[in-house]
């Protein structure tokens, strides 16, 4: 399996925060059946951080590892910091994705990025304060 | 640890009789067939033994044989090269949705020079109704072109009905017989066909060869021009080891067909029977009885196709897979879409080629080590979660 780093590899055989949040304060979904990829992100916010972070992926080998090392970037970083996380950070972080696996699989940071405006949105609505 | 090599669709290993019967020609027979002089010789007598090797698999003449790179050749060569020789007729030909790349792309390449294509449809088995071959076929139909088996779920299509029509409306039938040539009993008079494509790495021969066999009195214009290698219809200095190496393993394919046969069928029908059984959730793609001896292909709901093939890899087994992440082009198999799969299921493709090389320890050991990957891949699937959630509240 020489198309993927040895940290793509190491991430989708040991992938961190694997399943899902009990009553999470957001939840993000990117991607759809036709392309191959789809994510599912939960996340618990206190004191604008984010304390925990779990995912949900069915995919390839570049998206399973995508959506861990996104996990791991965003656990115990506050908001603004985990907006700043972006696809070729996350790419960067994995030591590089084959070229034509970069946008399909490459999903998990905007996945993330929708659980937190969920978050927000409900917070906005006059949810939990 | 255990190493199981199940992608016998994607190449079979040489067999060591071939390679020995190649060897020679990667050393002291390495002249140019068609020189006239001495070293001359052996690579040209060794290219007509080959041809007869050739005709012989498949029921037709050494003559009518023409070497080629690949299988894919064989089908640009037999989709351009008719269409171009037979233009005058008219510029329509008939293709099934589940050709492979090599007829599909050759005939959008005839589209942009004016020809025009009509697909038809499968079922849910992956078959051509050879009706449905019939109403397609136009006044200025000149070619129809359907595989004999399928090389995605291995079903084996009705080409001798198909022949008939073909016939009956004096139109040129190929067949996309690499699937199938060595593999299974094939023969051209019998399927009624005019032309036939076949690759020598999918019976125990080696790859970068095959040939396109068409029937003495069928007009085509060559793909390659230049000098005239194989009776002028693909110039080119020959593949001599290649084709010496098609042919043995054709003469040895024809031998030993009926036990080759039996020794498969027994290892595919272990894990079309104990797959699904081992695994909830798995579909059969594909038809029961018309299907390729050593071919068993599923999809496994809710994981995809690349990442089970990747840890069944780090288990030692090669397999194969129609998802989109597997394909360079990034999309799901045509096949299975054709028959109707959902896109979702599609992705989570897998394809088993089993050789005469497997044993039954091997097909014992996927089915010890599938389980758990599918547990594993469910467990981190959200699919599987909406799937449970719904069984739960239904």
């Amino acid at each position: 399996m020489p198309v993927y780093s040895d940290v793509v590899m190491e991430h989708f055989m040991h992938p961190r925060n694997v399943g899902e949040i009990e009553n999470p304060d957001g939840i993000g979904e990117e991607g759809n059946p036709v392309c191959g990829d789809m994510m599912t992100f939960y996340i618990k916010v206190n004191d604008n951080r984010l304390e925990d972070v779990k995912f949900k992926t069915f995919g390839c080998g570049a998206a399973i590892a995508v959506s861990s090392m996104v996990s791991e970037m965003a656990k115990g970083k506050t908001i603004e910091e985990v907006l700043k996380i972006t696809p070729q950070s996350v790419a960067d972080m994995l030591q590089g994705l084959p070229k034509n696996k970069f946008h399909c699989s490459n999903l998990g940071a905007q996945a993330l990025h929708k659980a937190i405006e969920d978050y927000q949105s409900k917070q906005k609505a006059g949810g939990k304060s | 640890m255990k190493k199981v090599y199940l992608d016998n669709t994607s190449t079979t290993a040489i067999l060591p009789e071939v390679r020995d019967a190649m060897l020679p020609f990667l050393g002291e027979y390495f002249g140019n067939p068609s020189c006239i002089h001495e070293w001359g010789d052996a690579p040209r007598e060794a290219l007509e033994v080959a041809r007869e090797q050739a005709a012989k698999l498949i029921g037709g003449a050494s003559e009518e044989i023409v070497f080629t790179g690949s299988g894919t050749e064989s089908n640009n060569f037999a989709i351009k090269g008719l269409a171009m020789a037979n233009q005058k007729k008219g510029k329509h030909i008939v293709v099934s949705a589940i050709e492979h790349f090599s007829v599909l792309n050759s005939c959008k390449t005839l589209e942009k020079m004016g020809f025009k294509y009509t697909t038809v449809p499968v079922d849910k088995f992956g078959t051509v109704n050879s009706e449905d071959v019939r109403k397609a076929i136009r006044e200025d139909t000149i070619l129809v072109s359907i595989m004999h088996a399928n090389n995605e779920v291995g079903t084996i299509q009705p080409i001798k009905e198909i022949g008939k029509i073909t016939k009956e409306k004096g139109i040129i039938l190929h067949t996309d017989a690499v699937a199938t040539a060595g593999t299974i009993p094939v023969d051209v008079k019998d399927l009624g066909v005019d032309a036939l494509s076949l690759a020598a790495n999918m019976f125990y021969g080696p790859k970068g060869v095959g040939a396109l066999w068409l029937k003495r009195g069928v007009r085509i214009l060559p793909l390659l021009d230049g000098g005239v290698q194989e009776g002028g219809r693909r110039a080119g200095t020959e593949n001599v080891a290649g084709i010496v190496g098609l042919g043995k393993a054709a003469e040895i394919a024809l031998s030993q067909m009926p036990a080759r046969i039996a020794k498969v069928s027994v290892l595919r029908d272990r894990l079309l029977n104990n797959l699904p059984e081992k695994v909830s959730h798995v579909i059969i793609t594909g038809d029961s009885v018309k299907r390729l001896p050593g071919h068993a292909s599923f999809c496994v709901e809710f994981i995809e196709g690349e990442s089970m093939l990747m840890l069944l890899n780090s288990q030692g087994v090669a397999v194969t897979s129609g998802s989109a992440c597997t394909s360079r082009a990034l999309l799901a198999s045509h096949v299975l879409l054709a028959m109707g799969l959902p896109h979702e299921i599609a992705q989570s493709s897998l394809l088993f080629g089993l050789s005469i090389q497997n044993t039954l320890e091997d097909v014992d050991y996927v089915l010890e080590v599938m389980p758990p990957i599918v547990e594993r891949l469910r467990q981190m699937s959200p699919l599987y979660a909406k799937f449970l959630k719904q069984k739960k509240g239904g």
